[in-house]
């Protein structure tokens, strides 16, 4: 099932990410990220925070189809959100997500049921299941996000030289696998957090003038 | 009410955005170059509509909510049905590649505001080729200005050659920027054969007027 881990992977897939920083904006403007090596420790702090804990809740949501462990799982991910502006980015970017899983596996009666609104985490465990991946594919997923997105933004805000990007992303790729795998097999759902990233979140959500909508 | 909760037969979800059943608003969308007069017109439409029909408009901002509020500081609209949608830099991926931020903009202004009658997409400032996906609206209006130089519609372009109406706004000031309305309509009927294409100036009392007997003869087609 690569082909299908790859579409949902895929930068172009319709699901509304573009649209967000994933906290690089607030933290280009809070001049914390200014260049390559400070985006790349950026990058390695999502990715061992936020990423680790979407990872977890992604992973669980690929291992069933159950509506109440899917909405047990929604309220974890609430739990695991301190920023109001946050839950309603991953409740909104949930929604983008799940209408274009629908649109790809219309016959799948876990994505059907799933409530409009579910946790992004949630609905992309959910889309992992019904394009046939595996929990481990779903963690994947969730980290592979939880980086490139700021990366891109951060490459557009700043102007940076997208092949030191590329060799920063490269150099990445397996602890990516290795959070990923820590994810899928963790007996109890991480919760490894950013408060920073949760501060960033909130600011940002304030501003007047803003190229991203998180 | 959003749409991705109707169920074929199969009782599979139908998340087509193609018209689901009798009446969805009339989506069309404007787009064009920064400066070309998008907002105006949208402002101008609102203003001439508003009367009679039911109405909301998107704005798609580059980097701010500055559209959004351009209009309900002008009172055009009541502020229930003016959203604003963010677009990471990319106006264009928003209207065409991944339009979901917008499909849901349009629903949630339908829920809030809603039955309407027509709600207006209000592309970001962007270049020629930035066109609408057909999946986000019903039809759509490229709006270029005289000002920005009388070889655009020469250019060509998606935006140019492509949209259901072409607009070339700022007629008045065709005089002061040495720009020849002759040779731009020539140009526009290149480009564009059959599709139809108007000039306007909005500085003149209901100079909208053109655009406003187009969206006309489209709500009628609309049903």
């Amino acid at each position: 099932m690569t082909a299908a881990l790859l579409l949902l992977a895929d930068g172009r897939f319709p699901a509304g990410g573009h649209a967000h920083s994933g906290g690089a904006a607030a933290a280009v403007a809070a001049g914390t990220v200014t260049d390559v090596p400070s985006l790349e420790r950026f990058l390695l702090g999502r990715l061992h925070t936020v990423g680790l804990t979407a990872a977890g809740l992604a992973a669980a949501a690929a291992r069933t189809a159950d509506p109440a462990e899917l909405a047990e799982l929604d309220r974890a991910t609430e739990a695991r959100t301190p920023s109001a502006a946050l839950r309603a980015v991953s409740r909104r970017l949930g929604r983008q997500l799940l209408r274009a899983a629908r649109a790809g596996w219309p016959a799948d009666a876990g994505l059907a049921a799933l409530p409009a609104g579910t946790h992004h985490p949630v609905v992309l465990g959910t889309a992992a299941r019904a394009a046939g991946l595996t929990d481990r594919r779903a963690a994947e997923l969730a980290v592979h996000e939880a980086v490139s997105g700021p990366a891109t933004a951060a490459l557009r805000l700043l102007g940076l030289d997208p092949y030191q990007l590329v060799a920063v992303l490269a150099r990445l790729a397996p602890q990516l696998d290795l959070v990923a795998e820590r994810a899928a097999t963790a007996t109890r759902l991480p919760a490894a957090s950013a408060p920073l990233l949760d501060l960033y979140g909130e600011r940002y959500d304030s501003w007047k003038v803003k190229l991203f909508a998180s | 009410m959003h749409r991705d909760h109707i169920a074929d037969e199969s009782g599979a979800p139908v998340v087509s955005a193609a018209p689901p059943g009798p009446r969805r608003a009339l989506r069309i969308g404007l787009g064009g170059p920064v400066g070309s007069g998008k907002t105006a017109t949208v402002a101008a439409l609102c203003r001439a509509l508003r009367a009679e029909l039911s109405l909301g408009v998107v704005t798609n901002d580059i980097y701010t909510t500055e559209d959004a509020e351009f209009l309900l500081r002008h009172a055009v609209l009541a502020p229930e049905r003016i959203t604003a949608v963010a677009t990471g830099c990319c106006p264009h991926t928003a209207i065409r590649d991944d339009i979901s931020a917008n499909l849901e903009a349009v629903e949630e202004l339908e829920a809030k505001a809603g039955p309407l009658d027509l709600v207006l997409v209000e592309s970001g400032g962007d270049n020629l080729t930035a066109t609408f996906s057909r999946g986000l609206v019903d039809a759509q209006i490229f709006v270029i200005d005289v000002a920005g130089g009388d070889k655009i519609p020469r250019k060509g372009g998606p935006g140019v050659t492509s949209a259901d109406l072409l607009v070339i706004n700022k007629t008045d000031l065709a005089e002061l920027v040495g720009a020849d309305l002759a040779v731009m309509a020539r140009d526009a009927t290149a480009q564009r054969g059959e599709r139809p294409f108007v000039f306007t100036s909005l500085a003149a009392p209901d100079g909208v007027a053109p655009v406003t007997a187009w969206v006309r003869e489209r709500l009628a087609g609309w049903g």
